[in-house]
């Protein structure tokens, strides 16, 4: 393995190298930038909360992250991203780094498949066909998300027929599945009662201990409760990026970040 | 106050030209939608009249389904086997399945799944115009082109056999096969596929996995549709077929179809006659098993349906 990697359980650490590198990060749509001139590193085992209004730039930052903005024939990605220290416009085969790179859309994206094989997927993909190892996996994810319990006597029925929370839930079982080092979650609570976001975010804080996560959300407590780092966008511009503790005790480098994680913005 | 309040519910009465138009929408769209009822009884209960007077007096099963001989002008003896009829209609649109299907599902996964912009648009419309091509132009081209090809490549004697005819008919079915599979697939939601990438899924196991899984219901109603056509098609098999009464050995034999049957034959006959009837009984055979089809259409996608829940 790579030198470097932090073990299981490590905390957040500043002296390992970072898990993801972002320099100089334009995000285009044909003439209007989304996002201008990021640069923002993702360490090991943390989580990093992205805050920021409608329209900041934070969704197109999470589909540089693995390549997804390739299914957008109109966004072009300038600057450089690595992972792992490898350049991701690099790597020769994209599919085994998305891979790696768990994602948690804002809708939860039932795929048209029963509960089991929605977390049996990505297992199935990367070659697993034992039935048993299979089932342990499914179990082992479902149980990690935090929906085991409530799945187990329905795993064969579809998945999209779970409410919001537990379809939301399963989602993120089903990034766990392909056993990620890294996982993206784009506002993930849009469509979860209060309740189950709280159980999500107690999953979000054991899961930091074995993958780095990057967190975007329009809540600006979710990332106070939850996040180590919290980077603050507005508008396509990184406005800064500091230990959340040190943002919402009001040190801040910029006034708008104060602004707005105190609602006073317009 | 209390008096507007009164004037106003006094409205509640009073039925404006909104209210009427409704109605009238109602009741044109109920007419609209029943008369396909109607259509459909009115056909069956014409081809019924027609053909059941020979159904319940000369017609006999074991040689109508057992025997090829079709001899509906004999001075010696009237026979009516449609066997060969049978038989010449289940290889050519046999034949025109396996050419369609591979082909058509294909094109769709290509336009849905992997053509973008300028190429995309103009795939779809050339197919969407190759559907709008007259069957008897088919015919013409499989008259004139296909018929010396075949006898030219496989140094046979004629080339108007189920060979030509099955393509011909493929090539036909294969567009509107393409444009109903492909808005089969359009029909999935993007978010699958970009959930299934995420996962790192390539592009195959995207289709394979996620979209055509999702897509099943269309798909198969795009095939059955194709079937339906093919089965019920008559210009280009009455003119690429070679028209004999022949059960085919080889698809290098020529064949002729219920449909060219009834086509070419029912203008010749008087009306009312045995030889009349007979061609009815046949068109009830077809009606009989297209409506087969679509029911077993209907059952496959029920089934799935209720299989996935």
């Amino acid at each position: 393995m790579v030198a470097g990697i932090a073990p299981n359980g490590a905390e957040a650490s500043a002296d390992a190298p970072p898990k993801v590198v972002v320099q100089n990060l334009t995000i285009r749509y044909g003439s209007h930038v989304a996002l201008h001139g990021l640069d923002l590193s993702v360490r090991r085992n943390e989580i990093l909360g992205i805050i920021g209004p409608a329209g900041s730039g934070k969704t197109s930052f999470l589909r540089a992250l693995n390549r997804m903005d390739e299914f957008i024939p109109e966004m072009e990605v300038e600057g450089r991203i690595t992972f792992d220290g490898r350049d991701i416009r690099r790597v020769r085969n994209v599919y085994a780094l998305r891979s790696r790179i768990g994602v948690v859309f804002p809708l939860p994206v039932g795929l048209p498949l029963t509960v089991y094989e929605n977390v049996a997927l990505a297992p199935r993909l990367r070659g697993v066909r034992k039935g048993s190892e299979l089932d342990e996996i499914v179990e082992r994810c479902l149980r990690r998300a935090a929906l085991w319990e409530e799945v187990k006597d329905r795993l064969d029925s579809l998945g999209s027929l779970l409410s919001g929370g537990q379809q939301q839930r399963l989602t993120i079982a089903r990034a766990l599945s392909q056993e990620p080092d890294l996982l993206l979650l784009d506002e993930f609570s849009i469509a979860v009662d209060p309740v189950t976001t709280m159980r999500i975010e107690d999953v979000l804080k054991e899961l930091k201990h074995e993958m780095s996560i990057v967190l975007v959300t329009n809540l600006v407590q979710q990332a106070r409760r939850l996040a180590d780092r919290t980077a603050f966008f507005l508008t396509g511009e990184h406005v800064e990026t500091s230990d959340t503790a040190r943002i919402f005790s009001g040190i801040v480098k910029d006034p708008r970040t104060h602004d707005y994680i105190e609602g006073r913005f317009g | 106050m209390t008096r507007d309040a009164l004037a106003r519910s006094r409205d509640f009465d009073r039925r404006g030209a909104a209210w009427y138009m409704d109605r009238a929408v109602t009741l044109f769209v109920f007419v609209g939608g029943i008369s396909a009822i109607l259509f459909i009884v009115g056909i069956f209960a014409f081809i019924a009249r027609e053909g059941f007077g020979f159904v319940f007096t000369e017609f006999d099963a074991g040689e109508f389904f057992g025997s090829i001989a079709w001899r509906p002008t004999s001075m010696i003896e009237r026979t009516y086997g449609a066997l060969a009829l049978i038989v010449g209609t289940a290889s050519i649109t046999g034949l025109a399945m396996v050419v369609s299907i591979p082909f058509s599902l294909a094109a769709a996964v290509f336009i849905g799944e992997f053509a973008r912009g300028r190429t995309r648009e103009t795939l779809k419309v050339l197919v969407e115009l190759l559907a709008a091509i007259p069957s008897v132009v088919w015919g013409f081209i499989g008259l004139s082109i296909m018929n010396p090809l075949i006898i030219d490549t496989f140094g046979v004697p004629i080339g108007l056999n189920v060979l030509n005819a099955g393509v011909i008919l493929g090539l036909m079915a294969a567009p509107i096969m393409t444009t109903i599979a492909e808005d089969a697939l359009k029909a999935v939601p993007d978010g699958y596929r970009e959930a299934a990438e995420a996962l790192g899924a390539t592009r195959w196991q995207v289709i394979r996995k996620v979209v055509i899984p999702a897509a099943r219901n269309g798909l198969v109603a795009a095939v059955l549709l194709g079937v339906g056509r093919g089965f019920g098609e008559t210009m280009v098999v009455l003119m690429a077929s070679g028209h004999a009464i022949n059960l085919p050995d080889s698809v290098f034999d020529s064949v002729r179809a219920l449909t060219a049957t009834i086509a070419a034959e029912l203008g010749e006959t008087a009306v009312g006659s045995e030889h009349y009837q007979a061609l009815f009984t046949l068109g009830i055979l077809l009606f009989a098993v297209t409506f087969a089809i679509n029911l077993t259409a209907d059952v496959i996608v029920r089934g799935i349906r209720r299989k996935g829940r």
